[in-house]
């Protein structure tokens, strides 16, 4: 995790820049055959399937169900990423947004105030409360040693109850009219977030809030690229303890990238809330946070990788819906994005293997060959450096 | 001449004091003393389920998977591989479970489940050991891919059966009961005339002799097993060895790989057993979304059993029966036990002040232990809601307390790659 | 002995005793990595009952060897021959299988296991159903501990052992597997004087039981009084086969090194009134608050070095790292006039406090990030690589290519990521790296450790140029003659108290190294003549 993949991809125009885009493609069609070899073995056509996918995936329909869905995806993606670029697992993305979507339609819906602030009150709501739910499993980690890993997972799980308490219709909810539904109130329109009619041939309107979503993959690669904050993160995340000589406060980066990264969770609910559903519900979308988590590893932490992933995952999931129709399990398409996720994931380790010792030998051979006569130049057994210990044991005491 | 100041050099420092070893006496007390907390609970409260045979009975019901996910989660760590797959496996081994029972009969179901999980297991070494992809990412995607595999198969196969759905299999053939004969009675007696100490004493034994599933007596003699493989064999030497020290491992001719494989695959295979006794004991039928995260959970108690056999067993049963509570007068039952933590936190700041001289530690240990008592004696019960996160908010505490004196094995969820110690 | 006293030919010391059994036999040995030939015809013949000593500099190629001979990497050319007979080692079994076993310089015990537990592993004594006979292993290692007197106690876990405890350990483990020859990889490293006595006293117990042993150090002294042949390596290859009793260490250095003997020496003295750092009462606490560095006071002023000697462990990288705010620690410590006692290592460094780390790798580098970035490291809020809250790609990039050719980092260009130089061109762009942005004060922490000769010449030159115009320099060395070479003033440090002041134009090491000890200045205990001790590794410090 701690390779950067960006920095080396903007660092080197080469061939291993190539391959690394290569290898994903490479990994998503083998992740293809595995799918076809399961679907040949439980007797439907893979080919065929296939055609349906696209078919349906291509409807005017489902393409702006794929980039809202996609929309709400990358957002949860970027989230998680901003704590993977630290060697963060923040897997209680799924919690984070579930809280603040909640949250924050209840203030949405309570408000009266004019459009742009009503909106904005309650974006600002979801981000303070996906924030501070997050910063418990950051507190627990910098002060009690707790592993993020197994915190956010039990706070998920507290979310789930504390949401469930919170929604009943002795707290924040109301009965749904027509249904057995319940949620929150509506946010009126001066809260909505209005979508535009993008793809000719339907009337379905794609998220306004996918314009945000852009802006902030655009503000996610400033901050990790041109900002001293993000070079401090970045470097944490390489080496924690070169960090700590170089005057970072790891536990002030712990800490504020925990809050920063819930702050984005709570705004994974939010295309679908400002956007479509304008009430937070008992069948609110879940397991968003676990998705995100799934793109964020495909993207390689890389904000345009994380989008064609975001796509990708989509466009599976809403174009699945036809398969159910004709008769194959639509959770193919489960285990296909699975799949994927492991293939590329061992891919992308692969290239980083092949190029770091790559590097080596190009670096050692140019300078073996431009200054030969040099005294103790590359000095001889240390060529086996690719792996730290191998040099740092060469290099022992020098008494 | 040359030297000046001669400072007088210091003795040398003592080597650090080894860890005293628990041994039974102090570890039968500490039970005694819990038990005579929850009479007291009991008896202060009147929620007479807290110690009843039932809830004990089903507490133990409830450890077996969350205790199997943690003998998988031990395999696997003892050889240096972080495993949060553990979910996806109990997943696939809840699906194999249900099929092989229905397919091939109890012990058909019970093997079925243990392959199952397996596979997750063999998958998440290829990637882990032999690509050496970072674990936790690994077991993120089996997660994803156990959930789909058998969503996908569930609707292939169990759709057509009957009584079986898309989400669900058909009713399991029970998996048999023992009881030991002759003193359930005299104990259901003795539990109902409500005295102190020895009703709660009789309900214990009930739970714990009464109706319990031949699975579940599999599940526990797992536990010692595990701890001699591990401990007292040559190929557990060499597995704890791989994840504490593999290149010294490699260096003496241990096949690293080999053993993290080895252990990988009995991990999925343990939490693929948790998985079929979900399905196959304690629910009857396959339905999806089973687990409920107690992959997670079994982490969770594999940690607080500070990556041993007897602690792991001894956190899947506090798990197991928190479960267990809310099933049986869930928020009048966690209620009183807000009375028992408030003492145990109470007897802790003592601890800390008196035995360890840590005023601070104590004042705040104090404060939580009242701030604890005023929220039990302010309220009647606890939100039905809120005691659904009972097992998660005790492990988020318990760690927060403990995590600093626990020992992981030293190279756990490091990547390794052979030659390393080239 | 007939054989010359030295042999500058590649052939073998012992090839002109053909009458005498070999326990271990090298020909023509050659390995190759992809740019760099790490061993290149390597001709050894070692004794059966010899204590063999190979010497060479850091990365001359002894380890290599060692590995070859122990089945960890394959030759490309050449013959292994064990007691006359050819083998070819794929993996460290074959080794041991053959009666060879390897004693590595960084012990590979595993902590939370016990002695016995470490010992056994991958050959236990087995019962019925694979159960390991712990009473039987216990008294196995029980017979091996009393037999050549290494005192192991088999039930204690590893954690709890000392450095020559935890090296005995390493040994039995070799010996419970039968070797009879034993490959010691830089054993002395870690040990303080005492415990180098009693691992000289086993290995002569050994020897005694007719076991023969590889001893590979670059300490010279020591191999002088305990080795009973020296075969010297230098760059790759044999050149050298002697006897201790025909050489002197000045001549064995001069052989490690060829003819260059970079010399630290400075100059004249640049030493101002002007005192730039200053420690007092530095208390740093370990675990159980046993105190790791001890009240230790100091002052270094503008122009000055001031170098702290010590056996390694005795406090120096806590000392270092308390300087630099990374560690906890008590009393007071000013910059200049201001007290930064209270400040963060950032506020530290942004002072003009400059740190070489001692663990490069961990400490210094972004392994894999590329040079340019890992020039902004530590310098991460300052000039050229910043500007306010964001990061000047261009700034930072020009400065790289500065650093990269005033301090002569031999590299393709600065988009390259830092693992793939070697360990001396990664000190010099560190050092570059901390020289810029004007310090005040240095923290050097073994700047010289495992890189070549060429690189370590360079750091020298920087660091005497630096001081020069006015730096001043905390030296934590374990190179004695780098520090005397290189100080203004010297201290000793010992079980982390400050135990002595020396002056280093008035110094040897040999009189440094038994203050080290805590001997005292009159400690002659066991120091061979001055005329046999000559400068260890580099050589040629003390004649002035």
């Amino acid at each position: 995790m701690s390779s950067s993949f960006t920095d080396r991809l903007l660092g080197k125009v080469r061939l291993g820049g190539l391959l690394a885009l290569a290898a994903p493609l490479l990994a998503i069609v083998f992740a293809g055959v595995i799918t076809s070899i399961i679907l040949a073995l439980t007797g439907n056509p893979p080919l065929e399937t296939l055609r349906l996918l696209v078919d349906y995936g291509t409807q005017s329909r489902t393409i702006v169900n794929i980039i809202n869905l996609a929309t709400t995806y990358y957002i949860s993606a970027l989230a998680v990423a901003v704590g993977f670029r630290m060697n963060l697992f923040n897997i209680g993305v799924d919690g984070q947004y579930r809280l603040a979507a909640l949250i924050a339609a209840a203030v949405g819906g309570a408000l009266v105030l004019p459009a742009p602030l009503h909106v904005g009150v309650t974006i600002l709501v979801a981000v303070a409360v996906g924030g501070l739910w997050a910063s418990i499993a950051g507190l627990l980690k910098v002060t009690r040693g707790v592993s993020e890993v197994i915190s956010t997972i039990m706070l998920n799980a507290i979310a789930t109850g504390v949401g469930a308490w919170l929604l009943t219709t002795d707290r924040l909810a109301v009965a749904v009219s027509g249904s057995n539904n319940i949620g929150t109130k509506p946010i009126p329109p001066s809260g909505q977030f209005p979508g535009f009619a993008l793809i000719p041939g339907t009337q379905a309107k794609v998220f306004g809030f996918a314009v945000v979503a852009v802006l902030l993959g655009v503000a996610y690669y400033v901050l990790f690229n041109w900002t001293r904050f993000g070079f401090d993160m970045r470097a944490t995340g390489r080496s924690e303890s070169a960090a700590v000589a170089s005057g970072v406060s790891v536990k002030k980066m712990v800490l504020v990238t925990m809050i920063i990264s819930g702050a984005a969770a709570g705004l994974v609910g939010m295309p679908q809330l400002l956007g479509a559903s304008y009430s937070y519900s008992l069948d609110f979308p879940t397991g968003l946070g676990f998705t995100g988590i799934a793109i964020a590893l495909l993207g390689r932490n890389n904000p345009v990788g994380i989008a064609i992933g975001a796509l990708l995952w989509s466009f599976l999931d809403n174009s699945s819906e036809i398969l159910d129709l004709e008769g194959i399990p639509k959770e193919i398409v489960t285990i296909m994005q699975g799949t994927i996720v492991l293939s590329v994931i061992i891919a992308y380790e692969l290239v980083h293997r092949y190029r770091t010792t790559a590097e080596q030998h190009r670096v050692s051979r140019q300078l073996s060959a431009e200054s030969s006569s040099a005294p103790g130049s590359g000095s001889a057994s240390r060529s086996e450096s690719d792996s730290e210990s191998d040099s740092a044991s060469e290099e022992g005491a020098k008494a | 001449m040359t030297t000046v100041s001669d400072a007088p050099a210091t003795a040398p420092a003592p080597p650090g004091a080894r860890r005293p070893r628990r041994n039974w006496q102090i570890l039968l007390l500490g039970l005694l003393a819990l038990l005579v907390m929850m009479s007291i609970a009991r008896v202060v409260t009147g929620a007479g389920d807290i110690t009843s045979g039932g809830t004990i009975g089903a507490a133990v019901g409830l450890a077996v998977p969350i205790g199997l996910a943690a003998l998988g989660g031990l395999w696997s760590e003892r050889s240096g591989v972080v495993n949060i797959g553990l979910e996806g496996m109990m997943i696939l081994g809840t699906w194999c479970g249900a099929w092989g029972a229905l397919t091939f009969g109890t012990w058909g179901g019970v093997l079925a489940g243990a392959i199952g999980g397996a596979l997750g297991g063999l998958l998440h070494a290829v990637v882990t050991v032999t690509f050496g992809v970072d674990h936790i990412i690994s077991g993120v995607a089996i997660n994803i891919l156990g959930l789909g595999a058998t969503q996908y198969l569930s609707k292939l196969v169990f759709t057509g059966m009957k009584g079986g759905g898309e989400t669900q299999s058909p009713r399991i053939p029970a998996v048999a009961d023992v009881s030991v004969p002759g003193i359930g009675g005299p104990l259901l007696d003795l539990e109902n005339r409500h005295l102190f100490l020895v009703s709660d004493l009789a309900g214990v034994l009930r739970g714990i002799t009464q109706d319990v599933s031949l699975f579940t007596i599999v599940a526990v003699l797992l536990v010692p097993i595990s701890f001699y493989v591990l401990w007292r064999t040559a190929f557990g030497l060499r597995l704890r060895s791989c994840g504490e020290r593999p290149v010294a491992a490699e260096s003496l001719g241990v096949n690293v790989y080999f053993y993290k494989y080895v252990a990988v695959v009995i991990s999925g295979a343990l939490a693929g057993l948790g998985g079929a006794f979900l399905s196959m004991v304690a629910a009857g039928i396959y339905r999806e979304g089973q687990t409920g995260g107690r992959g997670f959970i079994g982490l969770a108690a594999m940690i607080f059993g500070n990556w041993r056999p007897g602690g792991l067993a001894g956190g899947a049963l506090l798990f197991g029966y928190t479960d267990a509570l809310q099933l049986r007068q869930g928020g009048t039952s966690v209620h009183a036990l807000l009375l028992v933590v408030a003492i145990m936190l109470a007897g802790f700041a003592v601890y800390q002040l008196v035995r360890q001289n840590r005023t601070w530690a104590a004042l705040i240990t104090a404060v939580f232990a009242v701030a604890v008592f005023v929220v039990f004696a302010m309220t009647d019960t606890v939100p039905e809601q809120f005691t659904s996160f009972t097992p998660h908010l005790t492990t988020l505490l318990v760690l927060s307390l403990a995590s600093q004196r626990l020992r992981m094995p030293a190279a756990d969820g490091v990547p390794y790659r052979k030659g390393q110690a080239k | 002995m007939e054989e010359a006293a030295i042999s500058t030919s590649t052939s073998s010391a012992s090839t002109a005793d053909p009458g005498i059994e070999l326990a271990v036999e090298l020909e023509g040995i050659t390995k190759r990595f992809p740019g760099v030939v790490a061993n290149r015809d390597i001709r050894l013949s070692v004794r059966r009952g010899h204590v063999h000593a190979i010497v060479g500099e850091n990365g001359a190629g002894k380890s290599t060897l060692m590995k070859i001979l122990y089945g960890m990497q394959r030759p490309d050319e050449g013959e292994i021959r064990v007691n006359g007979a050819p083998v070819h080692f794929r993996t460290p079994t074959d080794a041991i299988a053959a009666g060879i076993g390897m004693v590595h310089q960084h012990f590979m015990l595993a902590d939370n296991l016990t002695v016995l537990e470490n010992i056994i592993l991958g050959s236990e004594p087995r019962r019925f159903g694979g159960a390991i006979d712990f009473a039987a292993a216990r008294r196995k290692i029980k017979e091996i501990s009393d037999a050549y007197g290494l005192g192991v106690t088999p039930d204690a876990l590893v954690e709890d052992l000392g450095v020559g405890a935890r090296q005995r350990v390493e040994i039995l483990k070799v010996l419970y597997r039968g070797a009879r020859i034993l490959i010691l990889d830089e054993p002395t490293a870690v040990l303080v004087p005492q415990e180098v006595d009693e691992l000289f006293d086993n290995l002569r117990g050994l020897v005694r039981e007719g076991l023969t042993i590889i001893f590979i150090s670059h300490k010279l002294d020591e191999v002088l009084s305990v080795a009973d042949a020296i075969t010297v390596i230098r760059r790759g290859t044999t050149v050298a086969g002697v006897t201790p009793k025909d050489v002197t260490a000045r001549r064995l250095a001069e052989l490690m090194v060829g003819s260059e003997l970079p010399s630290p020496e400075t100059r004249e003295s640049t030493v101002t009134p002007d005192v730039a750092l200053a420690v007092r009462g530095l208390t740093v606490r370990g675990d159980g608050g046993r105190p790791i560095v001890d009240d230790v006071s100091f002052e270094i002023h503008k122009g000055e070095v001031l170098g702290i000697a010590g056996v390694e462990g005795n406090g120096q990288a806590e000392l270092v790292e308390a300087i630099m705010g990374m560690r906890p620690a008590e009393g007071v410590i000013t910059l200049g006039d201001q007290d930064i006692s209270a400040w963060s290592t950032l506020r530290r460094r942004e002072g003009g406090i400059g740190y070489i780390p001692e663990d490069r790798h961990r400490h210094g580098l972004l392994l894999d990030a590329p040079l340019w970035e890992n020039r902004i490291l530590g310098h991460q809020t300052r000039k050229p690589n910043v500007k306010g809250p964001w990061i000047d790609r261009a700034g930072a990039r020009a400065d790289t290519q500065r650093i990269v050719d005033s301090y002569d980092v031999r590299t393709p260009g600065i988009d390259v990521i830092a693992a793939a130089l070697s360990g001396g061109n990664q000190q010099k762009l560190i050092v570059g790296r901390e020289m810029s942005g004007d310090p005040v004060v240095l923290i050097a922490s073994h700047p010289t450790r495992g890189v070549d000769v060429g690189a370590q010449a360079a750091i020298w030159d920087h660091l005497r140029a630096a001081r020069a115009a006015g730096l001043a320099v905390l030296l934590i060395s374990a190179d004695l003659d780098e520090l005397i070479g290189l100080s203004d003033s010297l201290k000793v440090i010992l079980r982390g108290r400050m135990v002595a002041d020396v002056d280093p134009a008035d110094v040897t090491p040999e009189r440094l190294g038994s203050a080290m000890t805590g001997a005292g200045a009159g400690g002659d205990r066991d120091t061979p003549a001055p005329e046999q001790l000559g400068p260890a590794a580099t050589g040629a410090g003390e004649e002035a």
